[in-house]
């Protein structure tokens, strides 16, 4: 055993080695997953019973809203991402892993927008409905979410490895994450607000993809260098 | 190929202070390495910095004749870190545990029932770690170290939160890990009576 050096196994058995735990994890704790998606679906109805049921208003709002409640439902369950990790020394055992602390950390984004970004895309739809958006639409509303909530998720993880040691980091974190995110929230929004009008949205889909690419191909390495910084 | 690991004028400084300089050590399979020194003496530094958890102010560590810096994987892939936290999920049981760490070293040829008996946490595995004693929670860290079945260990206060019977259970894991070939660096307050090589360093 002590001889020959081992050989390091594919890519996928860290990730799904991390994914399969981090689910575990959110089975065992499902307040972690309600407690975003209940976030989302509070702002997003509050707002038709602030402003009034006037349809023209509402349909001009809604797009929005909906990205903003989403935005920031992302950012609320950020904080939590390598937290526990951090303070039961998980955290520094996936440093000492045998497996690329990249891949682990794509597979720990990867459970966290499967728990906390996947569930508002798919009650996206229910809450478009109190803003009278034409059914049409619900479907673009959805891939504009998917493709922009795994870009926050990304986006997210690097924050959150940057501010994993301090304490109320939540404000830091956003600030952070926010310059980033305003285009994934400006495409996001505009692209459905164009879609409600009946007028082209590809190019917004298209953008909003390439920001997903590229935050899938830069975030895990930006995560796992602040992430070893952090545990110095 | 043997297993090595060397170090060479390590000095670390954090902050203002110099926790230690010019250290080096050989340690070969079969022999253990013991830290020994006061509470914030600089052992859990220079295990970490080992592991690669801390950086270095000047010197080298290598395995096997390569710096680890510049291995990491392999390094990793071929040590494991007992350290100061369990690094254990509380809401997971001790099997759930035990069975990511399998999954992160498809290459162990550990034997999990075994592990269980030998540790006497067999009928703790379906409650959830949080529920465990602290000295329970140790033993199923030790658990982990077995599972890696890797050569090299990094042992850091091993002997924390437990009872005789478990102290007398690290020395007996230490020692078979040791004549199996392995190698065992360890940080301890205490005395160790351990029937092995001992290279000992003094804070």
């Amino acid at each position: 055993m002590a001889g020959d050096a081992p050989k390091i196994p594919g890519m996928l058995v860290g990730l799904t080695a991390i994914t399969r735990r981090e689910l575990l994890l959110a089975w065992k704790r499902p307040g972690d997953v309600l407690n975003p998606l209940f976030f989302f679906a509070m702002v997003c109805t509050l707002f038709p019973l602030a402003i009034g049921p006037s349809p023209a208003q509402l349909a001009f709002i809604g797009p929005g809203v909906l990205w903003v409640a989403a935005l920031l439902a992302s950012l609320l369950s950020l904080n939590s991402l390598f937290l526990s990790d951090y303070e039961d020394g998980s955290l520094e055992q996936l440093l000492v892993s045998a497996q690329p602390l990249p891949v682990l950390a794509i597979g720990k984004t990867l459970a966290h927008w499967v728990i906390s970004g996947l569930p508002l895309v798919l009650i996206s739809p229910l809450l478009a409905m109190t803003y009278r958006l034409p059914p049409g639409v619900m479907g673009v509303l959805m891939l504009t979410l998917f493709l922009g909530t795994i870009s926050l998720s990304l986006l997210g993880s690097i924050g959150a490895a940057l501010t994993v040691g301090l304490h109320r980091g939540t404000a830091l974190l956003s600030l952070l994450i926010l310059p980033l995110a305003m285009p994934v929230l400006l495409l996001g929004a505009n692209t459905v607000s164009l879609a409600a009008d009946n007028e082209a949205y590809a190019t917004g889909i298209w953008a909003l993809a390439a920001y997903a690419v590229v935050a899938l191909s830069l975030a895990p390495y930006a995560t796992s260098a602040a992430l070893r910084i952090n545990n110095e | 190929m043997t297993a090595k690991l060397t170090a060479k004028d390590l000095t670390m400084i954090r902050g203002e202070r110099c926790i230690f300089s010019q250290m080096e050590f050989a340690l070969n399979p079969g022999e253990l390495l013991l830290l020994r020194g006061r509470n914030g003496s600089g052992k859990t530094s220079l295990l970490r910095a080992i592991a690669g958890l801390l950086s270095l102010e000047s010197g080298e560590i290598r395995w096997n004749d390569v710096p680890v810096l510049s291995q990491r994987q392999e390094f990793h892939g071929s040590m494991a870190w007992l350290a100061h936290r369990t690094g254990l999920k509380g809401d997971l049981t001790p099997g759930e545990n035990l069975r990511f760490e399998a999954a992160l070293r498809p290459q162990s040829k550990a034997s999990v029932s075994a592990i269980y008996d030998r540790l006497g946490i067999a009928r703790l595995k379906r409650l959830p770690l949080r529920l465990l004693s602290a000295g329970q929670q140790r033993r199923v860290a030790l658990a982990r170290l077995l599972m890696a079945d890797v050569p090299l260990w990094l042992m850091d206060e091993p002997f924390t939160n437990l009872d005789s019977e478990g102290r007398k259970l690290v020395i007996e894991l230490v020692e078979e890990h040791l004549s199996d070939g392995g190698l065992c660096v360890m940080a301890a307050h205490q005395d160790v009576e351990i029937d092995v090589p001992v290279k000992q360093v003094d804070f």
